[in-house]
């Protein structure tokens, strides 16, 4: 049973790329014009032209198009960015570890502050302290990341400016490194210098993204927590001695954080698409200020691209969730 | 647990106000919200600035004066008077473009949340009512749509439409129709069940007639808080969009192009940003918790 779902998952998760796929083509090929002059920047030479024209095969039969984009698009091979005059998939591969430590950097900073404040508002429940989180996370739910991010410049870099505003490294440090992922690789190889300098960059942007996460976790963690707090085996270890705290922590959060976790995991997709516009705010060099960049140059093949391996990224998450879900929850195993 | 606890009590306080010989009317209850009435004053008061901001505005919006570039707002040293939020660095009132970029926001608010509330609602609407065929297929082109991450539907639309307020609003339509088809379906399906529903088939109203004059009021007051919502969403996508210069042209002041300028020149006047950033902030908070306090107090009273 557990495998007839897994399968149907996947079978699920090729069909939704598919799906993907087959979007951007018809997209940024049925609309009006041709197509040639949609994917060349207006200061693209003749050569260009020529090399695009013979990449896609645009002069052969719509069905014949779809089948040469689609062999590309699945062995990787996305064609030369118009305005970087760089092979796609390089281009993104260079960019993808930024993102990719952004994002997770981010998940487990709103999972940190939405849990403590959960916790926090469960341990003081029915007291002013409880009114006041709940009042104050009503409105923060509303509050999306951009704001949070141009609210965070004007507090961390103008008023208080202890942080820097742009980049993801000090120019000066960004040198021998054997990956992308420089957070990673300094925190790994204990170049502690390096790495806070890293996270004095990544500071910001990172907050920006997890504090409407970290609010969403608060609201339903909190709830979760109330109703394990009223179960027979908190009152058991109450009734033991065991502090409040502990109550909280060892007991109720353990069989509270299934439903908080999945919903995460759901969340965490809203986080990677939040990365397009924070990363652009703060000049960091990731995949979500290239997608903007790509679409202000109308560079095409780079858009493929990148709308292709962002899906496969949510797709991916997707399916992490899931498999999480299920691992969480043995009534699942065996439905 | 909670969720039934809390649809009885409004539940119990009705019945004592027909006991008591008079129903509470629904705006009585509205305005015993404060959490309505603030936020639904601030939005009636942005509408009003909005539409009279040639009148309210201090000075021309795109009026610049290099001699009195990036004047700070009042109450701080070298403050100008007649420049209460100070000036950019043009030389522009920045009170002034922040009225004239309220019309911007609040047009692609109004425009987009009801364009997609009316086709969320009639696809809804039929696949609630009508069921069989024509529910299975829009529900799966919903669950389709919905695997669909929303960024890289909008970066394709506005790449694909080109800059401007059209490709805002067809990027907002585009995607959030689908939360208003799931919600309405759900609602009018719960709706067609109810006897009101039978009698009126009953007493020989066409199913048009049914759906459109008798289930489509009962679902109306979720539509209106759901619409709310999605106008607050929608001023945020229209700021990010303006933020990076894909949303109307640069000539016209709106918020998110006000707080593209001023994030570039954030050392040196940081109320270029302050402003315009705290009035996306309030507008979005406003239309959240309207639309929070609107589900609120129309759900159960509907329901009943």
């Amino acid at each position: 049973m557990s495998l007839a779902i897994i399968v149907n998952r996947a079978v699920m998760a090729i069909l939704t790329l598919a799906g993907v796929a087959i979007v951007v083509f018809v997209l940024l090929r049925v609309v009006p014009g041709d197509p040639v002059s949609m994917m060349i920047s207006p200061g693209a030479s003749p050569a260009d032209i020529a090399a695009l024209k013979a990449h896609y095969g645009l002069d052969a039969p719509l069905a014949t198009q779809f089948w040469i984009w689609l062999e590309g698009a699945v062995t990787g091979d996305f064609g030369v960015s118009i305005s970087l005059h760089r092979d796609v998939m390089d281009v993104l591969f260079n960019r993808l570890p930024a993102t990719i430590e952004l994002a997770v950097l981010a998940l487990i900073v709103a999972l940190v502050i939405g849990g403590s404040i959960a916790v926090a508002g469960t341990l003081f429940r029915r007291t002013v302290a409880e009114a006041a989180i709940d009042g104050l996370n009503s409105i923060l739910l509303a509050v999306p990341d951009f704001i949070w991010a141009l609210a965070l410049v004007l507090v961390f870099a103008v008023a208080l400016p202890i942080l820097p505003l742009t980049g993801r490294i000090d120019p000066a440090l960004a040198e021998g490194f054997a990956t992308r992922f420089y957070l990673a690789e300094s925190v790994l190889t204990g170049r502690v210098a390096v790495a806070s300098d890293i996270l004095a960059h990544m500071a910001m942007p990172t907050l920006a993204l997890a504090l409407p996460l970290a609010a969403v976790i608060v609201r339903l963690l909190k709830q979760s927590l109330k109703e394990a707090m009223v179960q027979d085996y908190v009152l058991l270890a109450r009734i033991k001695g065991f502090s409040e705290l502990r109550l909280v922590v060892r007991e109720a959060l353990r069989n509270a954080l299934g439903p908080t976790l999945a919903l995460t995991g759901v969340q965490f997709t809203f986080l990677v698409g939040g990365t397009v516009i924070v990363e652009r705010i703060f000049s960091y060099p990731g995949i979500g200020n290239l997608a903007i960049d790509a679409v202000i140059n109308r560079d095409f093949p780079l858009i493929q691209g990148l709308v292709l391996m962002f899906g496969l990224i949510f797709i991916l998450i997707n399916v992490a969730v899931d498999a999480g879900v299920a691992a969480l929850n043995p009534r699942l195993t065996h439905g | 647990m909670a969720e039934a606890s809390a649809a009885q009590a409004p539940a119990s306080d009705r019945s004592d106000a027909i006991a008591g010989g008079r129903p509470p009317p629904l705006v009585a209850a509205l305005a015993r919200d404060p959490k309505v009435v603030i936020a639904g004053g601030f939005i009636l008061l942005l509408i009003v600035t909005a539409l009279a901001a040639p009148l309210l505005a201090p000075r021309d919006p795109l009026e610049q004066n290099l001699l009195l570039a990036t004047v700070p707002p009042a109450g701080f040293a070298d403050a100008e008077p007649g420049h209460v939020l100070g000036t950019d660095g043009l030389g522009r009132d920045v009170l002034s473009r922040l009225i004239f970029g309220a019309r911007v926001s609040l047009t692609v608010a109004f425009v987009a949340a009801g364009l997609a509330a009316l086709i969320g609602t009639t696809l809804g609407l039929l696949a609630g009512y009508r069921g069989g065929v024509i529910d299975t297929l829009i529900s799966r082109l919903v669950d389709i749509w919905m695997a669909f991450p929303p960024v890289l539907l909008s970066i394709l639309l506005v790449a694909v439409l080109g800059p401007g307020i059209h490709s805002v609003i067809a990027a907002i339509v585009v995607i959030d129709w689908t939360r208003f088809c799931r919600v309405v379906r759900a609602e009018t399906m719960a709706q067609a069940r109810m006897d009101y529903v039978v009698a009126a088939r009953t007493l020989g109203f066409s199913r048009d007639a049914v759906l459109f004059r008798e289930i489509l009021p009962n679902v109306a007051p979720v539509l209106i808080a759901l619409v709310t919502l999605e106008m607050g969403i929608a001023v945020v996508v229209e700021a990010i969009l303006s933020f990076v210069g894909l949303s109307v042209s640069s000539d016209i002041p709106t918020w998110g192009g006000m707080i593209a300028e001023g994030r570039q020149t954030v050392h040196q006047a940081w109320w270029m940003l302050a402003a315009p950033l705290a009035a996306l902030f309030a507008t979005v908070v406003a239309f959240n918790q309207l639309g929070d306090g609107l589900a609120r107090t129309l759900d159960p009273v509907m329901r009943r």
